[in-house]
């Protein structure tokens, strides 16, 4: 903790703050706790893209000072995949929201999971969608409170951490914007792992989902974070199954998808190879794909 | 320099508030285990009490604006500078 650090100004683009994000909003946290972990971790600013979608969430990647690209409506792991497997040398972040993740980006959710491509997943929980005005989101939950639910949602929420374990993700945690220590710390391992990770961050809206709940302010939101969770294994949570469970679920190894792509890059240019040396000793012509290549060896 | 911890165990030179980011959240008056920070009826954050800081950064964390930034006590000791 005492090592000397850079300043947190250091990775932003200090040019766009303060950010858009309301009073309170638990998206800064999250920021606030990304750029630390980042520190922590000694990478460059070059070595890191992030990709976001659109939404609250999705606005990060305009404070932070790596490479960004704001992208498509839940198409951010689709950039995301194709930015890897393209450089698969870089860090890839992609702070994704409840609707990003899950509900018109879930399709690429569960597939870039399925893959273990290394790329590593904020899901930004705030249970409702802040930026068009506070609809319900698929991780609402029942009886919650939206302008498109004035009778109250009728609709259970997703499980992001199950999903993501079931679809195949390699690392998995859930922390919340009040375990700010446990966020870098979780952050730190999640970019540290090599294959998907996710990253659940229960995060408040006082806005849209403190609003039309109750009331509740940010303060409230943090404290409800606080009552509500139980770490994995810890005494409170068997005495309490209802409590949220925060921490690691799942940190495993399996073969990362880009290190699986190498392979068949070295099979077809092994291939192409063989076909030249090949095409010499008949004295042929070798094929256009070796001439393209510059793998012919002709004299 | 400016607010210096009066304490010889503090480990924070001073703390800083931005006061161009910050958006008067509260969160900071409401979660220091110190009672370091006040707010008034705007919201506007005051340090009445630095030298109570027990350097958790909690507040520096949990700041949703970014805005709050403990100075470690590392370049206070006798350099002269």
């Amino acid at each position: 903790m005492s090592e000397p650090r850079r300043p947190v100004s250091y990775y932003l683009r200090e040019r766009f703050m303060p950010h858009l994000w309301c009073a309170g909003c638990g998206h800064g946290t999250v920021l606030n706790g990304l750029v630390r972990s980042v520190d922590e971790l000694g990478l460059k600013k070059r070595e890191i893209v992030m990709v976001s979608g659109i939404g609250c969430s999705a606005r990060m990647a305009g404070y932070l000072d790596f490479h960004t690209l704001h992208t498509l409506h839940g198409r951010a792991l689709a950039f995301a995949t194709g930015v890897k497997l393209s450089r698969p040398e870089l860090k890839i972040i992609c702070p994704l929201g409840d609707g990003d993740a899950l509900a018109i980006g879930g399709n690429h959710f569960i597939h870039a999971a399925r893959r273990n491509i290394d790329i590593t997943v904020l899901i930004l929980n705030n249970r409702i969608y802040g930026m068009t005005g506070g609809q319900y989101s698929p991780l609402s939950g029942c009886g919650i409170d939206a302008t498109t639910a004035p009778y109250s949602t009728i609709e259970d929420a997703f499980d992001p951490v199950k999903l993501a374990v079931a679809a195949g993700a390699t690392f998995v945690a859930r922390t919340t914007t009040f375990h700010v220590h446990q966020l870098q710390q979780i952050l730190t391992q999640a970019i540290r792992h090599n294959g998907f990770s996710v990253v659940e961050v229960l995060s408040q809206c006082p806005t849209h989902f403190g609003r039309k709940n109750g009331g509740l302010e940010a303060v409230d939101m943090l404290k409800a974070f606080k009552q509500d969770t139980a770490p994995i294994g810890s005494k409170r949570l068997e005495t309490a199954p209802d409590l949220t469970p925060v921490g690691v679920f799942v940190d495993e190894d399996r073969t990362e998808y880009c290190e699986r792509y190498q392979s068949v890059i070295d099979r077809a240019q092994g291939a192409v190879a063989d076909r030249a040396v090949a095409a010499e000793h008949a004295g042929a012509e070798p094929d256009r794909a070796v001439a393209a290549a510059g793998k012919g060896a002709v004299t | 320099m400016s607010t210096k911890a009066s304490k010889s165990q503090n480990q924070i030179d001073s703390i800083l508030i931005n006061r161009e980011w910050c958006k008067r959240c509260g969160i900071c008056v409401a979660f220091c285990p110190k009672h370091v920070f006040e707010e008034d009826k705007e919201g506007t954050v005051s340090i009445p009490r630095p030298e109570d800081c027990i350097y958790c950064e909690l507040c520096e964390r949990l700041c949703p604006d970014l805005a709050i930034t403990l100075v470690p006590q590392t370049r206070v000791a006798g350099d002269g500078t």
